[in-house]
């Protein structure tokens, strides 16, 4: 992502001092815990220009949830933070096609490539086609449509491991309909699915890589993902 | 108060449940063989309404408004019903409404009971309590049919016997109904429980029901239906008994027209339900003589007092959501534990329950958001979900190893340096789990993980550690 962002002379700066959005602990039901991270996030991120969030699932979190956090909290000024934060915050398609207004990011990368429409990039932040207006751009690249793409994957954060059965089942329905596609690489915007559906392939030897689309992006001819 | 729904005080938790239906390959053809064809039907009939948003937008402001009166719209319903002639009773729990049930087929002196499909009167297990009582109930429905000559359990809202293929019905059918000879097509099932049905209709002095609508301004019941048993059960008897769950009132006959629209292509795929029944109290020389509504809380006031999940009671039990949830395709409504399954099944259960038990449903979902999309009332099934699994935590009711990882995980996430720390001791724990880069196996409920797949290594150098290197390198 730094690479991309780079390359379209934009400049990058990453704060140490950040962590989490606490995405996984109010889906699993620790509000008070997400909280503190909210909290952490907005001190963070009070002065920063542009927000860029590499994960769909992370930037519904802050746009569905935080508002919520905040007019829970008696101070009302985490509210005005939440309120100032929010307009900043792009997920990265959005950031490159929206706000600046980019398709070609001047990436190659020659391979047969699928997409993984992950869940809130569909029905929580609703990006749409920009990932794939965004892969067609790219020289080499092959997109094939992945059937069934609004199916959920299973992976749903601690329902991976809670769940761990019903999770791989909808995840066998996922990688058959990724292999059936014969594309060589599956991509999405949320690592966290790709590290799933990745993890189901690396343990079938299913010679499907699973790639971030930033990484494809980043690919050039001289530097190849 | 002794609040009962179904069985599931006594239900394994989801994950065992589900563990063991995964297993079971007939059972999963079949219920995504009917939830595709269903799903497939209402996307049509969907698509072709163009006020489609706005009529759901319509059922929850009423919905919502009903809620918020409820008080008042009950006391319409029991006032209108009483002038038509008709007899409302009121049941704080399962145990309640079952006996005042019993006790009015009883003052008949009657055996049998003809019933139409009723979800409200499976969450009160009236069945064996009437069968305790030494009254048979005959279900008429032909899903329920099948479900009661089975002695099976529903495993769908508005489809119980899906999880059950033509194959399977026809083999119960012969056994049950003691046929020499039976066809395998659809039609020839059907004809053999008309034929094992009509005979009951026609002999059976009292019928019971649910209802889908209970209109507050005329004291009428609305039962939707595609068989026309439904009909029979209402009309035929000389007595009628409707078991009726307080969120069910709508204010006037005219929000029918909204709801009517909504349910029927939400739940079959269909432009209006093949049968629409509505009565009003009783008419001398047509239909019932006697006619009683058993008004049931079991829970709901509890629901209806948390302002958070209340909206979970706007629901029309149409099963859109059950057959849109990517986990209910794969386990079918068993793996719940409770008459209701799918995502309401994971929302209504627990909150009926005062989250005493189905603690582990409201984790059972990946919050894809699909169940949400298809609602016909807008329940916002994911945020609730979110809501009770808090609730779960709160209550200390989280599996210890779970809350210590939480824990650990938000004290790592409290801090970049701790977070950094927290990256180094993770690469240093992870070195035994490690070949070729990759861990197969991991103990604990991380094996939940690997049990199914690989896990990629922390790598040597984390983004933030390359991130500062650039930096220093930029400086020099």
């Amino acid at each position: 992502m730094v690479a991309v962002l780079e390359r379209l002379g934009h400049s990058v700066d990453f704060r140490p001092a950040q962590t989490c959005c606490g995405q996984m602990h109010y889906n699993t039901g620790y509000q008070d815990d997400a909280r503190r991270m909210m909290l952490h996030f907005l001190q963070v991120f009070r002065d920063a220009e542009t927000i860029c969030v590499p994960s769909a699932s992370c930037v519904a979190m802050m746009r569905e949830h935080f508002p919520k956090m905040a007019a829970a909290s008696p101070d009302a000024s985490v509210s005005r933070d939440v309120d100032a934060l929010l307009p900043r915050v792009y997920e990265f398609c959005e950031l490159l096609v929206n706000k600046f207004r980019t398709v070609d990011t001047g990436a190659t990368f020659p391979h047969t490539v699928t997409l993984h429409t992950t869940c809130h990039s569909l029905r929580g932040t609703k990006i749409g086609e920009r990932p794939v207006q965004l892969l067609r751009a790219v020289r080499g690249l092959t997109y094939i449509e992945l059937p069934q793409a609004d199916q959920c994957c299973g992976f749903g954060g601690t329902f991976a491991i809670k769940n761990a059965d019903v999770s791989a089942a909808m995840l066998s329905d996922k990688t058959r309909a990724i292999l059936d596609t014969q594309a060589e690489v599956c991509t999405a915007v949320d690592n966290s699915c790709l590290m799933h559906i990745g993890g189901a392939l690396s343990r079938q030897r299913a010679g499907v890589r699973c790639l971030h689309l930033a990484e494809i992006l980043a690919s050039t001819a001289g530097e190849p993902a | 108060m002794n609040v009962k729904v179904g069985q599931a005080a006594e239900a394994p938790s989801f994950a065992k449940a589900s563990r063991e239906l995964l297993g079971n390959t007939q059972l999963r053809h079949n219920v995504r063989h009917a939830t595709d064809m269903i799903r497939a039907r209402r996307a049509s009939v969907v698509a072709e309404t163009p006020d489609w948003q706005q009529l759901r937008d319509s059922a929850r402001a009423i919905k919502d408004h009903v809620l918020r009166h409820l008080e008042a719209y009950l006391e319409q319903f029991e006032a209108a019903c009483t002038a038509a002639g008709g007899k409302v009773h009121w049941a704080r729990d399962a145990d309640e409404a079952n006996r005042t049930v019993i006790d009015i087929i009883r003052s008949h002196g009657e055996t049998e009971v003809i019933k139409v499909k009723t979800m409200t009167s499976d969450e009160t297990r009236l069945n064996p309590a009437l069968e305790a009582a030494g009254i048979t109930p005959v279900e008429t429905d032909l899903a329920d049919l099948i479900i009661q000559l089975g002695a099976d359990k529903p495993s769908h809202i508005v489809v119980p016997a899906l999880h059950r293929n033509r194959a399977e019905i026809r083999r119960l059918f012969m056994e049950k109904m003691q046929l020499q000879d039976l066809g395998e097509r659809a039609e020839d099932l059907a004809a053999a429980a008309r034929r094992y049905l009509r005979e009951r209709f026609l002999r059976v002095r009292v019928g019971f029901s649910g209802a889908n609508f209970a209109i507050a301004e005329s004291g009428s019941l609305c039962v939707v239906e595609s068989e026309g048993n439904g009909r029979m059960c209402v009309t035929l008897p000389k007595v009628l008994i409707s078991l009726v769950g307080i969120e069910k009132i709508v204010p006037t006959f005219g929000d029918l027209e909204v709801f009517l629209q909504l349910l029927a292509r939400s739940a079959t795929g269909e432009r209006m339900n093949p049968y629409n029944s509505i009565w009003t109290g009783v008419t001398p020389g047509d239909g019932p003589e006697e006619f009683h509504v058993v008004l049931l809380d079991n829970g709901r006031t509890s629901v209806l007092a948390d302002a958070e999940s209340r909206s979970t009671l706007a629901c029309i039990r149409c099963g859109a959501c059950l057959n849109i949830c990517p986990v209910y395709r794969q386990t079918g409504g068993h793996a719940y534990g409770s008459v209701y399954a799918g995502p309401i099944g994971a929302i209504l259960t627990p909150q009926l329950q005062a989250m005493r038990h189905s603690r582990s449903l409201p984790y059972a979902s990946t919050l894809c958001g699909a169940c949400y999309e298809v609602c016909p009332v807008k329940i916002d099934i994911p945020e609730i979900l979110l809501h009770l699994r808090n609730k779960v935590v709160r209550s200390r009711g989280a599996p210890l190893a779970e809350w210590l990882g939480m824990k650990a995980a938000a004290r790592a996430f409290s801090g970049g340096g701790r977070l950094e720390t927290a990256q180094k001791l993770v690469r240093i724990a992870q070195k035994p789990f490690v070949k070729d880069g990759v861990i197969e196996r991991l103990p604990g409920m991380l094996a939940g993980w690997t049990r199914f797949r690989d896990l990629p290594e922390v790598p040597a150098e984390s983004f933030r550690q390359w991130w500062a290197g650039r930096q220093r390198k930029d400086t020099q």
